[in-house]
């Protein structure tokens, strides 16, 4: 049970080939210089040239990005523009036709199990084992981790006075809110204490008075030296909430940088839409009106 | 707008099938089994013409009351009621109500349930052809019949939609429902036997049927022919009464449950136990065992396969019973071994996409590979053993049962070794999380077929030598391979299941990612 395990290293057809990854060839912005004012340091997350085909779609189209170690960062993007897909191959949870991703250093998909350890993952649209109860669920995850059953007991309780379910902990996930499942998935994501979390789409369905909560643990979270990585279409909230900001589309990255530098005086949103283009502006619906 | 409803039907019925070949395939064997049936029934009745008036009175009123019964009954125990014309999907449209009915009513006879029933109750017309009146009489009776089972269908699944919308009644009816079916072959012959016995019984019973709504709209073309127009007025105002009922009432269910969605949430419950996970060992394979055990018990797509383990003694004993020889009860053991070990072998396909969490947690595949099979060997163990020895004690062959238990154990060990490998590698459809065990699972039917015929062949193939040695010992009487059996079936299936498990941990170690791809194909 506990014999030596090889290293879980690759299989040598299986992995990924490494050649060199196809160039944006408009992305407006290179990838940035680490941000003056951080110390110069190994990035929480790095990507380079990272692509995925799915039959004859391309999801993501070589994106390279440094997340810098202690930011608050938002990607953003519209609806299938490849950010959940490119998340997930930072994450190790789909393996990438190209590229690499390392975090803190430790590549990915070499190191798999060392990679992990320093990541919290809220993967978007996956099922959770909901047939366990809120606090069976959490805990599931932290001894999955390989974690001591005292500390488990003890993160589970705070985590769950944290998001507001205690008085659920005891019921099904089967039968919670979909508000309620993100925020015991986003419970199972922190027990471990990772240096690096990864949220696609955390705030989706949460109810404001949860969101802030969890922003509010995020922002200490940050303040206290960890990097946070959350995925929204809501561009007024990674505007109030993030320090850096990353736009994706059609599989490629348009633009990186810390919030201001992107948004260069206009507000997200409307440096959004003009980097991502698509808005009709047509004098479309007369009819709409004619009730 | 009913025929736009009768339409919109149709669409989805094609565009369901153009989803992918293998619907059409089955909906192709669905259609030739009820093709066979309705052949059979219809030429019955057409023969029915010539029988003596009270034979095909019988026959046709309780033949067509069974029908009605059936259709009130099979869409609250299957829970796989076809949903496409949910009347809540058309709350937001201003559907006039009588409309709406005429339309959802004939739009359940599309459909090969609905079509093999109207042809079978229009063909009693030509079991009534001995006149016009008698023929007209069991058109009517006919149209009434059909009418009766589709809106009785409608007021069942409409009264228990709010009762099938909540997870515990969805789970415990999945449950429920398997009972009857592995009982199946009791259960129809202890029919057959009771009829057989009864024959004198039958037509004083069809004819207070008759006089119910069950078996009212069946008979007028029998009591027309018989020269009773009288009785079959009498029995058109049963039916008529019956449908307007039944109608009436469905249009007050719909009218309340259109604007009453359901509410399938449950009480609020604190925390504070953690059950399993609070039992077994605090380490990533304990953990798993304990999620594995947890879901044994509360998901419905194990535990439905759990209480067919009790229901097979009953069935092999009554076959048993029928002959007066219990020797059948002997493949008891290995059968059950083989089930439950197999069942693991699409552990990862039942996870769906919450296999993420192992994969983003980084546990160990010998971990999960591990924790999985001890889960099942937890209560399989003693299933086996409890079997083995009640065979023996039943039928005082203990000479045998060391013989018994070496195989048994050896396809126990075995399987769960090679499922081990197989969900590792391979992803099977299955139900999703969360539906019936019964509902059709979506994907590749071909890949289901190969994997598991091909495990099972290879599953063959590596308990030959516990197979070899009961052989051995049935032929030769000799004792001895017995002992041999029960030695080499517990260590070569042990070696067996930590080769299984190490394999399996280690091609899931490498190939995680391309599993959860697989199981994403279908969620």
């Amino acid at each position: 049970m506990t014999a030596p395990q090889p290293d879980p290293a690759l299989q040598p057809d299986q992995a990924p080939q490494r050649e060199p990854a196809p160039q944006p060839d408009h992305a407006l912005h290179s990838v940035p210089a680490l941000h003056p004012g951080v110390a110069p340091q190994v990035p929480a997350l790095s990507i380079r040239g990272l692509a995925k085909r799915f039959g004859g779609k391309i999801a993501v189209d070589g994106i390279s990005l440094d997340v810098p170690a202690g930011s608050f960062y938002g990607i953003v993007g519209p609806n299938g523009a490849g950010k959940t897909t490119t998340l997930s191959m930072a994450t190790g949870l789909l393996r990438p036709d190209f590229g690499t991703a390392a975090v803190h250093g430790v590549d990915v998909w070499q190191r798999p199990l060392d990679a992990k350890r320093l990541m919290g993952i809220l993967p978007d649209g996956v099922r959770l084992f909901d047939r366990l109860t809120g606090e069976q669920l959490i805990t599931y995850a932290g001894l999955l981790r390989g974690m001591d059953r005292e500390t488990v007991a003890t993160r589970v309780a705070d985590l769950l006075a944290a998001m507001d379910l205690q008085e659920d902990a005891g019921t099904l996930v089967v039968d919670y809110s979909a508000g309620m499942t993100k925020k015991i998935a986003l419970a199972s994501a922190l027990i471990h204490a990772p240096r690096l979390l990864v949220l696609d789409e955390p705030f989706e369905a949460v109810d404001p008075v949860s969101a802030a909560n969890i922003r509010s643990i995020l922002d200490s979270y940050v303040a206290s030296g960890g990097t946070v990585i959350v995925s929204s279409h809501v561009m007024d909230l990674v505007q109030r909430m993030c320090d850096h900001v990353a736009v994706v589309a059609n599989g490629r990255l348009l633009a990186a940088g810390t919030v201001d530098e992107v948004r260069a005086g206009a507000s997200l949103e409307d440096r959004f839409v003009q980097l991502v283009g698509g808005r009709s502006h047509t004098e479309g619906l007369e009819w709409l009106r004619t009730f | 707008m009913v025929a736009h409803l009768l339409r919109l039907k149709l669409t989805l019925l094609r565009n369901g099938l153009r989803r992918s070949p293998w619907q059409l395939v089955g909906m192709a064997i669905a259609g030739l089994y009820a093709l066979g049936m309705v052949a059979t029934l219809v030429m019955a009745l057409v023969i029915l013409r010539n029988a003596p008036l009270d034979l095909a009175q019988t026959a046709v009123v309780l033949g067509g009351s069974a029908a009605i019964l059936g259709w009130g009954v099979v869409p609250v125990v299957a829970s796989a009621t076809d949903m496409t014309l949910d009347p809540a999907r058309f709350t937001t449209f201003a559907i006039p109500m009588k409309q709406m009915l005429a339309g959802l009513a004939l739009g359940g006879l599309i459909g090969i349930p609905g079509l093999a029933t109207s042809l079978v109750a229009l063909s009693t017309v030509a079991t009534w052809s001995h006149g016009v009146l008698p023929a007209l009489a069991a058109f009517v009776g006919a149209v009434l019949g059909v009418l009766t089972c589709v809106v009785l269908a409608k007021v069942v699944t409409t009264a228990t939609a709010s009762l099938a919308a909540s997870r515990r009644f969805k789970d415990i009816s999945a449950i429920a429902f398997m009972v009857p079916l592995v009982l199946m072959g009791p259960i129809v012959a202890g029919i057959g036997q009771g009829l057989s016995a009864s024959t004198g019984f039958l037509p004083g019973f069809a004819r207070t049927l008759s006089w119910t709504p069950l078996g009212a709209p069946w008979s007028l073309g029998g009591d027309v022919a018989a020269g009773q127009p009288g009785q079959a007025a009498l029995k058109l105002l049963v039916s008529v009464a019956a449908l307007a009922a039944l109608a009436w009432a469905w249009k007050s269910l719909l009218e309340r449950a259109l604007v009453t969605p359901p509410y399938a949430g449950s009480g609020r419950r604190k925390g504070g136990r953690l059950g399993l996970l609070g039992v077994l060992p605090a380490t990533p394979a304990g953990a798993v065992m304990a999620r594995s055990l947890t879901y044994w018990f509360r998901d419905p797509r194990y535990s439905g396969s759990l209480v067919v383990i009790p229901l097979l003694p009953v069935v092999l004993a009554f076959q048993g019973s029928q002959t007066g020889d219990f020797t059948s009860l002997g493949i008891l053991a290995p059968i059950s071994a083989f089930i439950l070990a197999w069942s693991i072998s699409a552990d990862v396909s039942y996870d769906n996409t919450a296999f993420a969490l192992h994969l983003a947690t980084g546990v160990r595949g010998l971990a999960d590979r591990l924790g999985r099979a001890l889960a099942c060997l937890a209560f399989a163990l003693p299933v086996v053993l409890v079997f083995a020895l009640g065979y023996s004690a039943l039928t005082g062959d203990w000479a045998g049962l060391p013989g018994q238990l070496g195989l048994s154990l050896g396809i126990l060990f075995t399987g769960l070794g090679l499922a081990s490998v197989v969900s590792a590698r391979y992803t099977v459809a299955v139900p999703l999380p969360g539906d019936s065990p019964f509902k059709k699972p979506p994907g590749n039917v071909g890949q289901t077929l190969a994997v598991q015929f091909g495990g099972l062949l290879v599953l063959m193939v590596l308990v030959l030598p516990q197979v070899g040695l009961l052989v051995a010992q049935v032929v030769t009487g000799n004792g001895l391979f017995g002992w041999i059996n029960l030695t080499a079936g517990t260590v070569l299936g042990l070696v067996l299941f930590v080769l299984g498990v190490r394999l399996g941990g280690k091609w899931l170690d490498n190939r995680g990612p391309e599993l959860l791809a697989q199981v994403s194909v279908n969620r």
